[in-house]
C-alpha cells in the first residue's frame, strides 16, 4: 500500500497504537493543567521517550522487578473456586505476591527511576487504599529518595495498616481533610503541593488518571502484567485464554493487565466497576457505567459529575475504587467496544472476598474481590473447556479491619 | 437592550486605553461567585466598582481547584454548599453587570466550561454580560475550540504565564492572549504571600517587552505596597486570596458593614496602585 494517510472512513489501525503526540486516546486524554505544570509534563515526557529508548532503563527495571518485587508473578489455577462456579476454568494472575502485595510497585519502579534521571528527589504520591503510597514509600526507601503521600482522611482511618507501613518506610504520610475526604480530594492535593514544587519534585502519579503523559507512562509500566499473562496463557494453555477480568477504579490493574491483550480480538476484556450500595448518584463509583465524558484531574474521560461540571461524590467500600474518574484510555476502549465494562456491588464484593478466603486461602483486596464476584457468576455460565483469567491485582490484608468492622466481628 | 458601551475584549480594551490615558494601572479585584450569596456578591461587585477597581475577577465556585490555595478552596466550597450553580452564576453577573462600570471576567475551570459545552457556555456568558474568561486549567495546547468560540462571540480569553513557563512558550502564549495577559507571579497555588517572588520585577519588564498586551501580575499580592512596586512595571494588579479572606473574616458580619469593608480595603489597593505610574 502506498496511502499517506488514511481516509476518514479507514480503520484507525491497531487499538493499542495510542495515545497519540498530544496524549490523546481517540476523543479522551490531553493535558488540561494549570500553565505552571506543563513544563514539568514536558520533561517528563522527554525523559520517558529517553528512558524507554535507553537499554539499561529496562535493564535496571527489569532486575528490580525480578529480584525485588519478585516477578514473574504466578498464573495459579483456582480449582475450588472452579468447581464451585461449575464452568469455565478460573485462573489468578498473582498480583498479591508481588513484593508490597499488589500491582502498584511495577509503576512506582519506574516512575522512581524516571524521576532520578531527571535529578529530582523528592517524590510526592496520592494514595486511597493506601497500596499505592506503600509501594511510592517503598520505592522511595529503595532509591534513598524524599517521599511525602497524600491521603484522605477517611482512608488513612480505612486503611490503617498501609499508613503505620508507610512511616515504617521513612514516608512523610500528610491525611487530606477537603472535600469528601478521599481519592479524588488526595490527587487535589499532591497536584497543589507539585504547583509550588515542581521544580525539584516528582509526582508519581499511582493510576493511569491525570494529565499527559501519566496514563501512557502507568499503563506501560503496569503492562508488564499482561505480557508475563499472555506468555504463561501460551505456555500454560498452548493458546490466550477466553476472558480476562480485571476490577477498574482509575484503572491502572486493568490497563496493565488488558493492554497486552487489546489487539487480540478474540479475547473478551471485561472492566468491573464499584456498584456500590446502588445504581443511585452518590451511592457507587462506576464512571464508566454511570458517568459521561468530562474533564477530572488533568484529562478527559468518563466521570461522575453534577449537570455544572462539579465532581459527584461517590461510595464504594473499597478505598482504592472510591473515585469519581476513570483512566482515559479505558474510556477509549468503552467507546470503541473492545472492553465490557460493568460493576458489582459492595457487599457482592464482600461476598466474593469471603468466598476466595474460605476455598482457595487467599485474602484478596476488596478492590480485587470486585472482579471475582463478577467472574464467578460468569463463570458459571461459560462451558469447562473456557478459560478466565482474573488479575488478582492485591492481596486483602489492609482490609481485614475494615471487613471486621462492616461484619459486626470483634477483634482480638 | 441597547447599550452604548463597549462589550466584550472591547470593554477591556477601552479600560486599558482610559488607563493609559489617564496614567492609572488598573486594579483587578477577584471574588468568588455565590460566597456567601449572590445578593452579597452583586453588593461586594458594586463596592468593587466604586473603589476604583478597573476589572473584576469573578470565580466560578469548582468542587476540584487544583490551582487554588486553602483560601480560595473554602470560599468555593461555602459557595457550593449554599447552593451556587451555574445558572445562578449567569444570573448574578447579569445583575452586576447593568449595575457597575467595571468590565466582569470570569474565572472558570475547563471542567465546568466543557460539561456545559463550550458554545453555550460562551453564548451564556455573552448574554450575561461577561467581559472574558480566565481558564486556569487550559494550557495552549488545549485551547483552540474555546479559543475560536470567544474570538466569534468577541470575549476575552486570558492567558497565563508563570515562573515555568519557558521564554518561547511565554511569547507564544502572550500572542495568543486576549483581553490582557496574566502573569502569574510565583510557581504554586493561589494564596497571599508575604514577600514579592525574587526576579518577578525583572520577569515583567522582559514580557513587557516581547509583548503589546496589558499584563496583569497575580497570585500572592495583598498589600497596597507589594500592589505599588509591582505596578510600577505591569499595567496593573490582581488581588484575589487576600481579598477573599478578607471576607471570609467579616462572614459574620451584617450585609452593608462587609461591604463597607471591601470597599475600603479595595480602595486602598486602587489608589497604591493608581498612584504607581
Amino acid at each position: 500500500m502506498s496511502t499517506t494517510s488514511p481516509a476518514p472512513s479507514a480503520p484507525l489501525g491497531p487499538l493499542s497504537s495510542v495515545p497519540d503526540a498530544l496524549g490523546r486516546f481517540g476523543r479522551f486524554g490531553g493535558r488540561y493543567v494549570p500553565e505552571t505544570l506543563s513544563a514539568a509534563l514536558e520533561q517528563l515526557e522527554r525523559a520517558y521517550e529517553d528512558a524507554i529508548a535507553d537499554p539499561a532503563f529496562a535493564q535496571e527495571l527489569d532486575g528490580l522487578l525480578a529480584a525485588f518485587v519478585g516477578r514473574p508473578t504466578p498464573l495459579l489455577f483456582a480449582e475450588r473456586l472452579t468447581k464451585l462456579a461449575g464452568g469455565a476454568q478460573i485462573y489468578f494472575k498473582r498480583e498479591d505476591l508481588s513484593h508490597t502485595g499488589a500491582h502498584k510497585i511495577n509503576n512506582t519502579l519506574g516512575q522512581g527511576l524516571l524521576a532520578m534521571r531527571m535529578g529530582k528527589r523528592r517524590i510526592i504520591a496520592e494514595t486511597g487504599a493506601g497500596q499505592h503510597g506503600v509501594a511510592t514509600a517503598t520505592a522511595c526507601a529503595r532509591f534513598g529518595l524524599d517521599c511525602i503521600v497524600y491521603m484522605g482522611s477517611e482512608d488513612v482511618r480505612r486503611q490503617a495498616p498501609n499508613v503505620r507501613n508507610m512511616r515504617f518506610m521513612g514516608a512523610e504520610v500528610r491525611p487530606v481533610e477537603t472535600g469528601s475526604r478521599t481519592l479524588r480530594d488526595a490527587i487535589n492535593e499532591a497536584m497543589r503541593d507539585w504547583m509550588g514544587s515542581v521544580e525539584n519534585t516528582h509526582y508519581i502519579i499511582g493510576s493511569v488518571v491525570g494529565p499527559h503523559p501519566f496514563p501512557r507512562i502507568v499503563r506501560d509500566f503496569q503492562s508488564v502484567i499482561g505480557r508475563e499473562a499472555v506468555d504463561q496463557c501460551r505456555r500454560q494453555f498452548g493458546r490466550l485464554p477466553d476472558m480476562v477480568v480485571a476490577c477498574v477504579g482509575g484503572g491502572s490493574n486493568a490497563a496493565g493487565m488488558f493492554y497486552p491483550f487489546i489487539d487480540h480480538a478474540g479475547v473478551r476484556l471485561i472492566g468491573v466497576e464499584a456498584g456500590g450500595r446502588s445504581a443511585k448518584a452518590g451511592d457507587h463509583a462506576a464512571s464508566l457505567s454511570y458517568g459521561s465524558p468530562g474533564i477530572l484531574h488533568g484529562s478527559l474521560s468518563y466521570v461522575l459529575q453534577n449537570e455544572d461540571g462539579q465532581t459527584a461524590d461517590v461510595h464504594s467500600v473499597s478505598a482504592g475504587l472510591d473515585y469519581p474518574g476513570v483512566g482515559p484510555e479505558h474510556s477509549y476502549w468503552r467507546d470503541a467496544g473492545r472492553v465490557e465494562y460493568t460493576s458489582v456491588t459492595d457487599s457482592e464484593a464482600l461476598d466474593a472476598f469471603d468466598l476466595v478466603a474460605r476455598r482457595e486461602g487467599i485474602l484478596p483486596a476488596l478492590e480485587t474481590s470486585h472482579a471475582i464476584a463478577w467472574a464467578v457468576k460468569e463463570a458459571a455460565r461459560r462451558p469447562a473447556d473456557e478459560i478466565l483469567v482474573i488479575c488478582l491485582s492485591g492481596r486483602g490484608d489492609k482490609d481485614a479491619a475494615e471487613i471486621a468492622r462492616l461484619r459486626g466481628m470483634v477483634d482480638g | 437592550m441597547e447599550k452604548t458601551m463597549p462589550s466584550g475584549t472591547a470593554s477591556i480594551a477601552a479600560v486599558f486605553a482610559a488607563n493609559r490615558e489617564q496614567q492609572r494601572k488598573a486594579l483587578a479585584p477577584f471574588v468568588t461567585a455565590g460566597d456567601p450569596d449572590v445578593d452579597t456578591t452583586v453588593a461586594i461587585l458594586e463596592a468593587i466598582d466604586r473603589a476604583g477597581a478597573s476589572l473584576c475577577e469573578l470565580g466560578v465556585p469548582y468542587s476540584d481547584p487544583i490551582a487554588d490555595g486553602a483560601v480560595i478552596q473554602a470560599s468555593y466550597t461555602r459557595a457550593l454548599d449554599n447552593g451556587m450553580t451555574i445558572e445562578a452564576l449567569f444570573a448574578t453577573v447579569k445583575r452586576a453587570a447593568a449595575k457597575v462600570r467595571m468590565p466582569i471576567l470570569a474565572m472558570a475551570s475547563y471542567s465546568i466550561i466543557f460539561r456545559r459545552g463550550i458554545d453555550r457556555f460562551v453564548a451564556d456568558a455573552k448574554a450575561a454580560g461577561l467581559a472574558g474568561f480566565v481558564v486556569p486549567d487550559l494550557p495552549v495546547e488545549e485551547s483552540d475550540d474555546l479559543d475560536a468560540a470567544c474570538r466569534s462571540a468577541g470575549l476575552a480569553l486570558v492567558r497565563l504565564v508563570t515562573p515555568t513557563t519557558p521564554p518561547d512558550r511565554a511569547e507564544a502564549i502572550a500572542r495568543r492572549s486576549t483581553g490582557f495577559l496574566y502573569c502569574v507571579s510565583v510557581a504554586g497555588v493561589t494564596g497571599a504571600r508575604t514577600d514579592l517572588p525574587a526576579g518577578l520585577i525583572d520577569r515583567v519588564k522582559w514580557l513587557r517587552t516581547k509583548t503589546d498586551v496589558p499584563i496583569l501580575v497575580g497570585f500572592g499580592i495583598s498589600t497596597p505596597e507589594q500592589a505599588k512596586a509591582v505596578a510600577a512595571v505591569a499595567d496593573g494588579v490582581i488581588v484575589g486570596s487576600a481579598l477573599v479572606r478578607h471576607l471570609a473574616e467579616a462572614g459574620s458580619k451584617p450585609r452593608e458593614e462587609l461591604v463597607r469593608g471591601v470597599e475600603d480595603y479595595v480602595g486602598k489597593l486602587a489608589a497604591a496602585v493608581g498612584t504607581s505610574c
